[in-house]
């Protein structure tokens, strides 16, 4: 129906009844792969996009920029084969790949790089994750509007074989960000044409190893082989169909019945199942993601005093968490910045998981020095966004902190209405989570910066923002490494938040799959998939 | 009847007027707006994103611009779904609403209205007292639990059926989703046609008719069933207009691209014009379903004459 932009209600109405009486199963192709996502693109336009695990899934396999990830989730030449980074860390110099084209044939050139990440950071993209390419030299001020589009330090070069990128400060993990699809260019030749009609499926056209062909809306996106992709002799499948399976249950029915060959999620609750009946098909590994609660350190609240915090993050029992009341489908998590993360080695939290009893006569002697008592409860407010899971984990933890006399009290709210009220501070504990947007640690580090957004409990250390300051100056990975490690020990010693858990990817994957991988950052790109069957 | 049909769509129009107004403002003094989530936006690009549609201006400006584009048939972008407007999501869901809506109502009425006008013949026996003990289940176990029910058994332990998947409508596909979808209305159907050919066959008329000697056949077929059908017909209107309308929990358990959905997504999201879109498509509906039963009255009840 996508076809028929504007076709008047009535006629559609009549014509796709017919249609949809007439149509037939389409034949079962052995080559085509069926994945189970959890949720419906935004768009195709990659600045409009709403920032979903499932989102970058489809686009990724549709689009592909200056670096694309192999099945391990390791970046590797994409657009570009090879790249010159200057001296001081702030040029980089991509040499663009011969031969590499759009679905219609016309040549990728730096020019549709310097258009597609114009188009994202233009005001009137209003694009939510436009601010992930501010390291480019003035991206913020073009951003805002302050500056016009030229000034974006993006220069096209030799007539298009060449792009130039300027940045504003030594940026270690640049190369791992331009795999990002705000990063990937953007048919310039097509918008041209089309205007904003460019990502009807009629007028589409993809870099990547396949390109849409059928979108019908919250069921099912389908793509096919790009013949024109570089390497589309050795991309083995013939096309993918994307389902909207937000239904996790229902998806596992429909993986059990062979309708769908690889699933993006399973609910927790079913991991033990799973593992006990389809223990081939189970996937479940780290990934680059932390489930916290949010401590409210302004002033006037409980959770300012540090003796409090620290009281709370000690009885926290976080094995138990992971274990029993999440079934494994966790990780126990002692610090903010997660497993896995890239030239960074995990922090820990001082004294929280030693003996129970040595930490709860610990932590009781602590509520009793900040002034809380028989006479004087501590009474909290704890705020959490509806889900069954997150209430689960809510409740262990009221249950972990009533020994030291703490009175929690829980209030649900739906996601939208969660985020707003703890983003006006009007909390004592909040339930938060952050996965990645890029694997490197301070994507997590700048959750407690000071003034930033989403620090929704208004941490504000001088000494953690200075470091974090100077970490973002220094070109050798070591140093910095050392400086963001050192960043968040600051925020632990502070008992700043309550690390609870790591995140994990689940995943039900077909095993007649082969070149599917589990990797931290949950991306896995069709490309590399077969049947080996 | 032309008259009458006339000034009853005439009416609809402040009627709809009013439910578009209160919906309007009710959506924006609803918590949270549609830039709100886990990751709060940078100042800069959270002003970019009001100024883009429009939410920068004051709430009565909005609302004038929303009628403005409503009247020339525009229900604007959707504020998620970014490649769609509203009205394409709307057209391109309603069919398939329409056509599993359809089949459910048809459904419930072939197996719903026997069902109910047997038992009531039968009235205290055991065959009544198990086609009402089905029925009250029928009604009590909600379809979110029905259907993957369904999907378990049919999908994926007797794989004769797919267990979800819209597959351009193939019939196969259709089946689960339709049983699920009617069963409730079976059940409903069934106890209110139960109950109100009780009433019938106790009527005066009814007695009359089989004292001038007319057949027990005749006397259902001819006198009973018809008025017997009123109260089952006042409850098909709103009914039809909400089956076809979707269901966000059949959808989303087969994986089907109806609207229903965007009822309660659109609200959650905060989707501000698909909101509308839906809200102003399911006003219409009813207005338009009740109609459709007054006039339907006329021809069961002769009683009722539309003449002016």
């Amino acid at each position: 129906m996508l076809r028929h932009s504007h076709t008047r209600l009535a006629t559609t109405l009549l014509s796709s009844l017919s249609l949809a009486s007439l149509a037939l199963a389409t034949p079962a192709q052995a080559d085509t792969l069926n994945i189970g996502v959890m949720g419906e693109l935004a768009s195709f336009d990659t600045s409009q996009v709403s920032g979903g695990v499932w989102e970058s899934q489809i686009l990724m396999d549709v689009y592909e920029g200056l670096l694309k990830e192999n099945p391990e989730g390791e970046v590797m030449p994409g657009m570009a084969t090879d790249w010159d980074i200057s001296e001081d860390g702030r040029t980089y110099t991509f040499h663009l790949r011969e031969g590499a084209k759009w679905s219609d044939g016309a040549p990728v050139t730096a020019e549709d790089f310097v258009f597609g990440w114009q188009h994202l950071l233009d005001p009137a993209s209003a694009s939510k994750y436009a601010y992930l390419l501010y390291p480019i030299k003035n991206a913020e001020a073009v951003n805002t509007g302050d500056r016009p589009l030229d000034a974006l330090g993006v220069e096209s070069l030799d007539d298009g074989k060449t792009l130039k990128v300027t940045l504003d400060a030594p940026t270690p993990y640049f190369l791992q960000l331009l795999t990002h699809y705000t990063a990937y260019p953007v048919p310039k030749h097509a918008v041209e044409k089309y205007g904003k009609q460019w990502v009807k499926m009629d007028n589409i056209v993809t870099n990547g190893a396949f390109t849409p062909v059928e979108w019908v809306s919250q069921s099912r996106i389908s793509v096919e082989k790009n013949p024109d992709y570089y390497e589309a002799d050795e991309v083995e499948l013939d096309g993918v169909n994307y389902f909207n399976t937000e239904d996790r249950n229902a998806a596992i029915s429909r993986f059990r019945a062979g309708e769908l060959d690889i699933v993006r999620d399973y609910p927790s609750s079913r991991y033990q199942w799973l593992e006990d009946n389809l223990p081939e098909a189970t996937h479940l590994s780290p990934m680059l993601g932390s489930y916290y609660y949010v401590l409210n350190t302004r002033e006037g609240r409980p959770t300012a005093d540090k003796r409090v915090r620290e009281a709370l993050n000690l009885v926290a029992r976080r094995k138990v968490l992971s274990e029993q009341i999440m079934a494994g489908s966790f990780k126990d998590a002692y610090s903010l910045v997660p497993p896995g993360t890239s030239h960074y080695d995990v922090q820990r939290m001082d004294g929280v998981d030693g003996d129970y009893q040595e930490r709860l006569a610990r932590a009781k002697q602590l509520i009793e020095e900040a002034g809380y008592g028989p006479d004087n409860p501590l009474h909290l407010q704890l705020r959490y966004n509806t889900s069954d899971e997150h209430k689960k984990i809510a409740i262990a933890l009221a249950a972990m902190w009533k020994p030291l006399g703490v009175d929690v009290e829980m209030t649900n709210a739906e996601a939208t209405v969660h985020y707003q009220t703890i983003q006006q501070g009007d909390f004592d504990i909040a339930r938060a989570g952050w996965i990645a947007d890029y694997n490197d640690a301070e994507n997590f580090l700048t959750l407690l910066r000071s003034g930033v957004g989403n620090n929704y409990g208004g941490y504000a250390n001088p000494e953690y923002d200075a470091l974090l300051a100077q970490a973002a100056t220094v070109r050798d990975l070591d140093e910095r490494e050392a400086l963001l490690e050192k960043a968040e020990n600051v925020a632990l010693d502070d008992y700043a938040l309550v690390p609870l858990l790591y995140y994990v990817t689940r995943n039900l994957v077909n095993p007649d799959i082969s070149g599917w991988q589990d990797n931290a950052e949950d991306d896995h790109p069709s490309r590399w998939v077969t049947f080996t069957e | 009847m032309l008259t009458y049909t006339l000034k009853r769509l005439l009416m609809a129009v402040p009627t709809l007027l009013i439910v578009i107004t209160i919906s309007f403002f009710l959506m924006r003094i609803a918590p949270g707006g549609p830039f709100d989530g886990e990751r709060q936006l940078p100042p800069e690009i959270e002003a970019n994103l009001k100024a883009a549609y429009h939410l920068d201006e004051p709430l009565p400006q909005q609302y004038l611009r929303y009628m403005g584009n409503l009247l020339q048939g525009d229900f604007g972008p959707s504020f998620k779904y970014k490649d769609f407007s509203v009205t394409e999501l709307i057209a391109q869901g309603f069919p398939v609403s329409l056509e599993i809506g359809g089949l459910a109502i048809l459904l419930a009425l072939l197996v719903g209205l026997p069902l109910g006008v047997v038992a009531a013949l039968r009235r205290n026996s055991g065959l009544d007292y198990a086609v009402m003990g089905v029925a009250l289940a029928g009604i009590a176990v909600p379809n979110f639990v029905i259907a993957p029910i369904l999907a378990l058994v049919f999908g994926v332990l007797l794989a004769w059926l797919p267990a979800g998947g819209w597959n351009g409508g193939a019939l196969p596909n259709l089946i689960l989703p339709v049983i699920a979808l009617s069963i409730q209305q079976i059940a409903y159907i069934a106890r209110m046609m139960r109950a109100s050919m009780i009433e019938v066959l106790g009527s005066h008329y009814i007695r009359t008719a089989r004292a001038k000697g007319l057949s027990e056949r005749q006397v259902i077929w001819r006198h009973a069933i018809r008025p017997a059908l009123l109260p089952v017909t006042s409850y098909l209107g709103p009914a039809i207009a909400g089956i076809i309308t979707g269901s966000v929990v059949i959808e989303q358990i087969f994986g089907i691209p109806g609207i229903g959905r965007y009822f309660v997504q659109a609200a959650l999201n905060r989707d501000y014009t698909l909101v509308m879109g839906t809200v102003v498509f399911y006003g219409a509906l009813i207005v338009l379903m009740n109609l459709l039963v007054d006039l339907f009255y006329s021809a069961l009840d002769p009683q009722i004459r539309y003449d002016d």
